[in-house]
């Protein structure tokens, strides 16, 4: 059991909670993620570590409520616990020294690029964020990631915050800009989006890190269902990623397999479930 | 009760057929298949054997079991003298009498077999195991030693490690099994369904261990939540038992389309998660209309017998030999076929097709023949040129196998493996770092459960000899 020691509602249906796991506190590398079970029944749903404090024990995970899994989770109350946190696990961000970065957020995606930026910018690199979302509700954690980037800015679909449009039009701003263009770019958050990012960058050959999300059992290996095509080469995201190369992602392939389980989903929101 | 029988008298008596449920409720429902032997059959199949001096069987069963001695006590009617015999031979007796190929084993050794059918070792003793279960104030205690100070890790909670477990906390040690899933047991849980070995067994075994003394932390995944190297610090001996759970993939076009699943994500989804058997499970799974399961193994037994319960109309094994080639246990090919289950032979997957939402729509095969024995003496299959043909199905399955998963390997670089990545071992499961042992499917490749646990026994033994070389712990640190 993991006892839940705060949870903050910090944007709509997004929730910031701090869970008792002292072990992987300590264990712990930017980029690596946990598996979930609120409680006997429940799936197991992968959570990147958002943040940790070894000495307190604690990791902090964000969590947005979109189904059924997630909705139990962020329902916990201080004092109750998780059933099930095992981690960490996948293979840490690759740090290392670049100078200049943006690091790219859409949706959700932010809070799984949250970890990624802060360790950039304690390895020394300029750190520039862009976050996107459709609304300005659903821009999230921009004063967090201020307190480390070079500089944040905000897209909005609607133009209700930041500026009006997408964060590829800002990324591309940058990148022709000689004083701002970066020499490597992360991005995490929708496929469409990643997708976006990386047809971007690859015309201007600058290396780019995405972190994928596919559908996740065991987190370990051994069930094969994370599977995606980097490269034309089959690879387990939880073991050999999250993170790869974005040039090098079949977008497509993995659209079509988060699909693949709408239908249930679907049904689960209906009955309440 | 008749306690002395003549020769003839034992071998006129036949041998007893297993009670099952009816093939049709029961491929659809995922309770047991077979249902147990009552006292009388089991006492009257007992009498069957020759209790002969040769002990054959006992050279058959890869941990040695005391055959001849249970299956004497159980035909004099002694079920606990049997009870207490098996238990010293075999820490998980009622798993074995339910899942060991018995047919390649014990029974295949059995003097009865020759002439005409051998005893049926393995019903008796899933007979003796299951009294036991519900008996076990009945049984002998095990005589323990005292407290040793001594502390030993166990990597995995699979049969292998249980064993372990228990035979080392019978020797005064004190046990923590570290489990990366969770929930206990292995494949035992995750891989074998339900129908065929009932998760109470492995929920009884577990917390008799538990009773006695042995700590079990899930949710800890070595090489990551905790390294071999820190537990090499923490404790005076370390078991590997983690298993080769890593699927192979098929590697044919449309393997990434929707619908197709590897064995292990599938059997993960129901046995483990519960996906299709439990009302209040979360974890979906897609049912499928016309399933195709490749590959000719247990794996693929249950993965096609589990699809017929989840609903299937239609539910194929396709393999690239023939039935009689398959390596799967008889008595599951037997209750496969019973259940309805449909063998495509001599067919070699080359493509799953999809449809226009990329949704699986067929499987591709090669048809095959069987040419000339290979070097395992089994005919080898060559592809039939220019024949190929269409399955039309909405779910695959890949059930080809597992190897080795790097998870923990990967972060111990001392630690020597062989070329597919399996832990070098030797024969008392010492490994090239002293102080840590390994044993079961991480050594071995995909075995069997019963050779997973003599490997177990073998290490604790060996584990055991070590702890009593080392100084106790409390000089150590103090
Ligand atoms: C490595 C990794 C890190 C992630 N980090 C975060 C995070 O920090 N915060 C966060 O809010 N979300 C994160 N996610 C996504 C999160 O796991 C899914 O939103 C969650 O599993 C959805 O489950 P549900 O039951 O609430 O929704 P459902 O209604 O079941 O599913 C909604 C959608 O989520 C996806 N999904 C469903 N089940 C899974 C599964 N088991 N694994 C992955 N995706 C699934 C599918 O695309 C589905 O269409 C991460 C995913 C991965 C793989
Ligand atoms: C579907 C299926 C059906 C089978 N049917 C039969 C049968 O009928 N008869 C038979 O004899 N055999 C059968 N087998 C084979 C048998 O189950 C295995 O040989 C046996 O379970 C191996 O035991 P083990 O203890 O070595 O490993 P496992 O049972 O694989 O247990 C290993 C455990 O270690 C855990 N683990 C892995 N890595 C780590 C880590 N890094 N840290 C912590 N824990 C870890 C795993 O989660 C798992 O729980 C079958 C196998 C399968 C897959
Ligand atoms: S353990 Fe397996 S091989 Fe040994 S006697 Fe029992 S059934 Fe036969
Ligand atoms: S989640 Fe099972 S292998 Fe990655």
């Amino acid at each position: 059991m993991f006892t839940v020691l705060r949870n903050e509602l910090i944007a709509p249906r997004l929730h910031r909670i701090l869970v008792l796991a002292p072990r992987i506190a300590t264990a712990r590398q930017a980029g690596q993620f946990v598996m979930v079970r609120a409680s006997e029944g429940e799936e197991r749903i992968p959570l990147t570590i958002g943040d940790a404090d070894s000495a307190q024990g604690t990791i902090t995970l964000f969590v947005q409520a979109i189904g059924a899994g997630t909705q139990k989770i962020v329902s916990l109350q201080p004092g109750s616990s998780l059933q099930d946190v095992a981690g960490p696990l996948g293979m840490p961000t690759e740090i290392e020294t670049w100078g200049r970065v943006v690091c790219v957020g859409g949706g959700v995606g932010t809070a799984v690029l949250y970890p990624m930026a802060k360790a950039l910018a304690a390895a020394g690199n300029s750190v520039t964020t862009i976050i996107g979302g459709r609304t300005k509700s659903l821009i999230i954690l921009a004063d967090e990631l201020a307190e480390f980037c070079q500089a944040v800015r905000i897209t909005t679909d609607d133009g209700s915050a930041g500026t009006k449009g997408f964060v590829t039009s800002e990324l591309k701003s940058l990148i022709e800009a000689p004083d701002s263009r970066p020499s490597t770019v992360f991005a995490v958050g929708p496929v469409p989006m990643m997708r976006a990012v990386t047809e971007l960058t690859r015309s201007y050959a600058i290396p780019t890190v995405v972190s994928l999300n596919p559908i996740m059992i065991d987190g370990t290996g051994m069930c094969g269902g994370c599977r995606v095509q980097i490269g034309g080469e089959a690879k387990f995201a939880c073991v050999d990623g999250p993170e790869f190369d974005g040039h090098l992602v079949d977008f497509e392939g993995l659209a079509k397999r988060l699909r693949m389980y709408e239908k249930h989903e679907e049904a689960c929101r209906l009955s309440g479930n | 009760m008749p306690t002395t029988l003549s020769s003839k008298q034992r071998l006129s008596i036949q041998r007893i057929q297993m009670p099952t449920q009816d093939a049709q409720p029961r491929s659809r429902n995922f309770k047991e298949v077979n249902l147990g032997l009552s006292q009388a059959a089991a006492i009257a199949e007992a009498q069957r054997c020759l209790l002969c001096r040769g002990r054959n069987c006992v050279a058959g069963c890869p941990v040695g079991v005391s055959i001849p001695e249970f299956i004497g006590a159980l035909a004099e009617g002694d079920i606990p003298a049997a009870a207490d015999i098996l238990q010293q031979d075999n820490a998980l007796p009622a798993v074995c009498g339910r899942v060991c190929p018995q047919e390649t084993q014990c029974e295949a050794k059995c003097l009865r077999g020759i002439k005409g059918e051998p005893v049926a070792i393995g019903y008796l003793e899933r007979f003796v195991a299951d009294w036991s279960l519900t008996h076990s104030a009945d049984l002998t205690s095990p005589v323990l030693r005292p407290a040793s100070g001594k502390r030993v890790a166990v990597v995995g909670c699979g049969p292998s490690g249980l064993t372990l477990a228990g035979e080392l906390v019978g020797k005064g040690h004190e046990i923590t099994i570290f489990e990366a899933l969770h929930d206990t047991g292995g494949v035992l849980r995750y891989g074998i369904p339900e129908f065929r070995l009932p998760k109470e067994i492995i929920d009884v075994e577990v917390e008799r261990l538990v009773a006695r003394g042995v700590k079990i932390e899930c949710n800890v995944i070595i090489g990551k939540t905790l390294t071999l190297a820190e537990l090499q610090q923490e404790f005076d001996a370390v078991y590997l038992g983690n298993g080769a759970g890593l699927p192979v993939l098929l590697d044919i076009p449309g393997e990434n389309l929707s619908g197709v699943y590897a064995a292990n994500e599938y059997l993960t989804r129901v046995n483990l998660m519960g996906a299709g058997q439990r009302a209040d499970c979360a974890t979906p799974i897609i049912q499928g209309k016309r399933v195709a399961v490749i590959g000719g193994g247990n794996t693929a037994m249950d993965c096609v017998r589990i699809a017929r319960r989840l609903g299937a109309d239609s539910a194929m094994i396709v393999y690239r030999r023939e039935e009689d080639q398959m390596p799967a246990r008889v008595e599951e090919i037997h209750h496969a076929q019973e259940e309805g289950v449909e063998f495509v032979m001599l067919a070699a997957p080359l493509e799953v097709v999809g449809d226009e939402n990329d949704w699986v729509a067929a499987l591709r095969c090669q048809k095959m023949v069987l040419g000339e024995a290979d070097e395992s003496g089994r005919r080898r299959p060559v592809a039939l040129a220019g024949e190929t043909f269409l399955l039309e199905t909405d779910v695959v399955i890949n059930a080809l196998g597992t190897r080795a998963n790097p998870l923990l390997t990967a972060t111990a670089p001392e630690l020597k493996l062989n070329q597919w990545g399996n832990i070098l071992a030797n024969e008392d499961g010492s490994t090239t770092l002293p102080g840590v042992f390994a044993g079961g499917d991480i050594v071995r490749g995909g075995a069997t459960v019963i050779l997973a646990m003599g490997d177990g026994k073998r290490a604790a033994a060996s584990i055991d000899a070590y702890l009593q070389g080392l100084p106790s712990r409390l000089q150590k640190t103090g």
